[in-house]
C-alpha cells in the first residue's frame, strides 16, 4: 500500500532527485499514509478533519448495530411482557397453545425448534466437512470449481421452492420408503424415536430439509478454511511419513477446527430461524412427542402462521413472547458456540 | 479528545434512532391517508384474503367505469380489523364478525355489509372409493376429535350405504395458519357439537385434538392429494377450481347437500327469513335452516363506519356499495363465489341509507 503511494507520489513531487526522495516519500507514505514531503499544511488539515469525519461515520455505523439489537430486543420484549407476565415461566414448560381459551405455551415450539436444528446438523455437518476436504484436498483442479459452484447454489435457492420440493418428493419419499424401510424392514418400530404412524410430515422430514438448506453454510465456509490451511503444514506432516489420509485428519483438520465450528454455528444460526420450508413440511402440530416420525412445530412456524390471524391481545402479545423466546435461545446458542470456538483455538494454539 | 468526540456523536446518533422511530411510527399512523390519496386511490381497505379474487375484480371494474379507484390490501381478516380499529383505511374487510369487544375497542361505530357468501368443503383422498362421500356434523366431529378413527368405522358406513370403505386409519390434515376458513368449520363443528364447543372451541387458530397442519389452503390440498385416507377441509372455491372431491354434508333439515354456489346462496336464503328488521347481520349462516342449504357457509364482511368521518370518502365509499349489490353481486359466481340472496340484497341496499356521510372536511 505505502509502495503505491510512494511511487505514485515520487515522480511528481521531486523528479530531479529520485532515490532520496523515493526513500522520503516511504517513510512519509509508511507513517501518514498519505501526501507528501511538499504539501502545503492546509491539505494536511483537510486531511486530518477528513479523517476525523469518515473515523466518526465509521464509529456510528458500528454502534448502530448493536443499538438496533438492543432496539428490536426491547420492542419484542416489551411486546411480549402481557403474556410473558400472565404465564410466567409455565409459558417455556407449558405445551397448552390453545388461542381460543387463551392458554398460550411455547413448549413443543421451542423443543421442536431445537430438535430439528440438531437433527439438521447432524446430518449435514459430515456431508459438508466431506465435500469441503474433497474439494480442497482431492478434487483434480477441472472439478473443483463446478462442484463448489454448484454447492453454493443450494444457498441461493428460495426456502419456499425447498417448502415445495419437501411436499412433493421428500415427504412422499419418506412416507413411501424411508419410514416404511425403517419401521418394518429394520424392525427400529420398538424405538420410541422411530414408532407411530408414518404419515411424512414430521420432525424428521424438517430436518432433512434444514440440512440440505445449511449444507452450503457450512460446507462453503469450511472449504475456505480448509484451502487457507498453510502448504507447509500439510508438508512437514508428508515428511513425517503421513498418509494423505493421516495427514488430513492430523495435520489439516486440527488446523481448521475453530473455522470449521464456525461454519457450523452460521449453519445452525439459518436452521434456528428457517421458517417457510420448515412450516411447509413438519406438520405444524403443538406437541412434543419422542418420535422423529410425529408432526412438530418450531417457533419460527408458529410465529409465521398466527401472526397475520391472531385474535385478541394476548394471542399477539404471546406469539411476541414466543420471539423474544427465539431471540435469546439464538443469542445462548451463539455465545455458546462463540465460547467453543474461542476454546477450540486456545486448545489449539497449545498443543501447537 | 477524539473518542470523546465520538462518544459525543454516538449519543447524538442514538438519540436520532430514538426520535426517528418516535415520529415514523407516528407518521405511518397519520399519514397512510395522504398516502393512499398521493398514490391515486380514492379510498383504501384492507382485510381478509379469502375475497380477495373478487374484490379486485369489482374494484377494478369500478374504476374503469366511474373512475373512482379503491386500493385494497388483503392482509388478513386480524389486520383488517386492526387498521380500522386504528382509523388508518377508510372500510375494513373480514371473514368473521367484529366480536363485541372488537367493537369496543374502536372509538366510532361500525357496520358489518355482508358482501359474498364462503363455504368451507371437506375434501378426502379415497383411491377406491368413487361415490361422493356423504358426512354429517358430528361424524365430522368425531373425526376431527380424534373419536371416529377409522374410515370403515360404524357412523361413517351408516351415512354411506352400499360404499365399500377401507379398513385404514383416517388422517385428519387441518389449517395451520390462523384463517376464516378454520374460523367456519369450527363455527359449524361448535353449532352441531356440545362437545366441540367446549374444546377446542370456535376461532381462527385451535388447539386441534388430532392431525396435521398445512399451510394455506394449497397445503391443505397438498397434503390431502399425497396420502391415501386424508381428509380436511377447503374453501369452496379452491375446491372447484381444482376438481377436489367433495364430501356432502347433512344439513339441518336431514338432507345431504353437496357444496355449490346454489346451495351456499340457499343457506343465506334460509337464515335470512329469520333475521329481525333491525339485525346488524354479525351473524353465523352455519347448519341454516332449508331442505337445500349447505350447513358449512359464511358471509364475509366490509366494515365501514356508520359515520363516516369524511364526507366526499363516505359518499363514494356508500356509491360503491350500491354499486357492488346491484352490478356486482352477479359476477360473484363466476369466481366460485356464491351471490347473496335476492332477499338479503334487497335489505342491504336499503341499509345503505343508515350510514351517515359526516361533514366535509377537505
Amino acid at each position: 500500500m505505502s509502495d503505491v503511494i510512494s511511487r505514485a507520489v515520487t515522480p511528481t513531487t521531486s523528479p530531479r532527485e529520485p532515490a532520496a526522495s523515493h526513500a522520503a516519500a516511504t517513510a512519509i507514505a509508511a507513517s501518514a499514509g498519505t501526501g507528501g514531503e511538499d504539501v502545503p499544511p492546509s491539505a494536511i488539515q483537510g486531511s486530518a478533519i477528513g479523517d476525523r469525519i469518515y473515523s466518526t461515520l465509521i464509529w456510528a455505523f458500528a454502534v448502530c448495530v448493536p443499538i438496533l439489537l438492543a432496539l428490536i430486543a426491547i420492542e419484542i420484549f416489551v411486546a411480549g411482557w402481557p403474556a410473558l407476565h400472565q404465564f410466567g415461566f409455565k409459558f417455556l414448560t407449558s405445551s397448552a397453545w390453545d388461542p381460543v381459551h387463551g392458554q398460550f405455551g411455547a413448549a413443543p415450539a421451542i423443543y421442536g425448534t431445537l430438535v430439528s436444528s440438531v437433527i439438521a446438523l447432524l446430518l449435514a455437518t459430515p456431508l459438508a466437512i466431506g465435500v469441503s476436504v474433497f474439494l480442497s484436498e482431492f478434487a483434480p483442479p477441472w472439478l473443483r470449481q463446478p462442484v463448489a459452484f454448484f454447492v453454493d447454489l443450494l444457498a441461493a435457492i428460495p426456502s419456499v421452492v425447498y417448502g415445495l420440493w419437501g411436499i412433493f418428493v421428500l415427504l412422499p419419499v419418506l412416507r413411501l420408503g424411508v419410514m416404511p424401510f425403517l419401521q418394518q424392514t429394520l424392525h427400529l418400530k420398538v424405538i420410541p424415536l422411530f414408532a407411530g404412524p408414518a404419515y411424512g410430515p414430521s420432525m424428521l422430514g424438517a430436518g432433512l430439509i434444514l440440512a440440505i438448506m445449511v449444507l452450503p453454510y457450512i460446507a462453503s465456509v469450511s472449504r475456505e478454511v480448509l484451502i487457507a490451511v498453510p502448504r507447509a503444514q500439510r508438508e512437514a506432516a508428508l515428511a513425517l511419513g503421513a498418509t494423505k489420509w493421516e495427514m488430513i485428519w492430523g495435520a489439516v483438520l486440527p488446523f481448521a477446527k475453530s473455522g470449521i465450528i464456525g461454519g457450523i454455528i452460521l449453519g445452525l444460526g439459518r436452521a434456528l430461524g428457517e421458517t417457510m420450508a420448515v412450516t411447509m413440511v413438519i406438520g405444524n402440530r403443538a406437541q412434543i412427542s419422542a418420535s422423529l416420525f410425529a408432526p412438530g412445530y418450531t417457533m419460527a412456524s408458529l410465529i409465521a402462521n398466527e401472526f397475520s390471524e391472531a385474535s385478541g391481545d394476548l394471542h399477539l402479545s404471546a406469539l411476541m413472547a414466543v420471539g423474544f423466546v427465539l431471540f435469546v435461545i439464538t443469542i445462548i446458542v451463539n455465545a455458546v458456540a462463540r465460547w467453543l470456538v474461542w476454546s477450540v483455538s486456545r486448545g489449539a494454539e497449545g498443543s501447537a | 479528545m477524539n473518542s470523546k468526540w465520538m462518544c459525543a456523536s454516538a449519543l447524538m446518533l442514538v438519540a436520532a434512532c430514538g426520535s426517528e422511530k418516535g415520529s415514523g411510527s407516528a407518521g405511518a399512523a397519520g399519514t397512510t391517508p395522504a398516502a393512499s390519496a398521493a398514490s391515486g386511490a380514492d379510498l383504501t381497505g384492507a382485510g381478509a384474503t379469502f375475497p380477495y379474487p373478487i374484490y379486485s375484480k369489482w374494484f377494478s371494474e369500478y374504476a374503469t367505469a366511474t373512475g373512482v379507484k379503491i386500493n385494497y390490501q388483503s392482509i388478513g381478516s386480524g389486520g383488517g380489523i386492526r387498521q380500522l380499529t386504528e382509523k388508518t383505511v377508510d372500510f375494513g374487510a373480514s371473514d368473521a364478525p367484529m366480536g363485541d369487544d372488537e367493537l369496543a375497542k374502536v372509538s366510532a361505530p361500525v357496520m358489518h355489509f355482508p358482501t359474498v357468501l364462503g363455504a368451507v368443503c371437506i375434501t378426502y383422498n379415497l383411491p377406491d372409493v368413487a361415490a361422493p362421500l356423504k358426512l354429517s356434523g358430528p361424524v365430522i366431529a368425531g373425526i376431527y376429535q380424534g373419536t371416529i378413527k377409522k374410515w370403515n368405522a360404524p357412523e361413517i358406513r351408516a351415512l354411506n350405504a352400499g360404499v365399500k370403505l377401507p379398513d385404514t386409519d383416517i388422517l385428519v390434515v387441518h389449517r395451520s395458519d390462523g384463517s376464516g376458513t378454520t374460523y367456519i368449520f369450527s363455527d359449524y363443528l361448535a353449532a352441531v357439537s356440545p362437545d366441540w364447543a367446549k374444546a377446542p372451541g370456535k376461532g381462527k387458530e385451535l388447539q386441534w385434538p388430532v392431525g396435521i397442519g398445512g399451510k394455506g389452503n394449497e397445503g391443505v390440498a397438498g397434503q390431502i392429494k399425497q396420502t391415501p385416507g386424508a381428509i380436511g377441509y377447503v374453501e369452496l372455491a379452491y375446491a372447484k377450481q381444482n376438481s377436489l372431491p367433495v364430501a356432502s354434508v347433512k344439513n339441518a333439515d336431514g338432507q345431504s347437500v353437496a357444496p355449490t354456489v346454489e346451495s351456499v346462496t340457499a343457506a343465506a336464503a334460509g337464515v335470512a327469513q329469520h333475521l329481525a328488521p333491525n339485525s346488524d347481520y354479525r351473524v353465523s349462516i352455519v347448519n341454516a335452516p332449508g331442505a337445500t342449504a349447505y350447513p358449512i357457509s359464511s358471509f364475509t364482511y366490509l366494515l365501514v363506519y356508520t359515520t363516516e368521518p369524511d364526507a366526499t370518502k363516505g359518499k363514494k365509499l356508500v356509491d360503491f356499495l350500491r354499486w357492488m349489490y346491484t352490478t356486482g353481486e352477479p359476477e360473484a359466481p363466476a369466481l366460485d363465489y356464491a351471490p347473496l340472496p335476492p332477499s338479503l340484497i334487497t335489505r342491504l341496499t336499503a341499509r345503505l341509507d343508515s350510514i351517515q356521510v359526516g361533514p366535509a372536511h377537505s
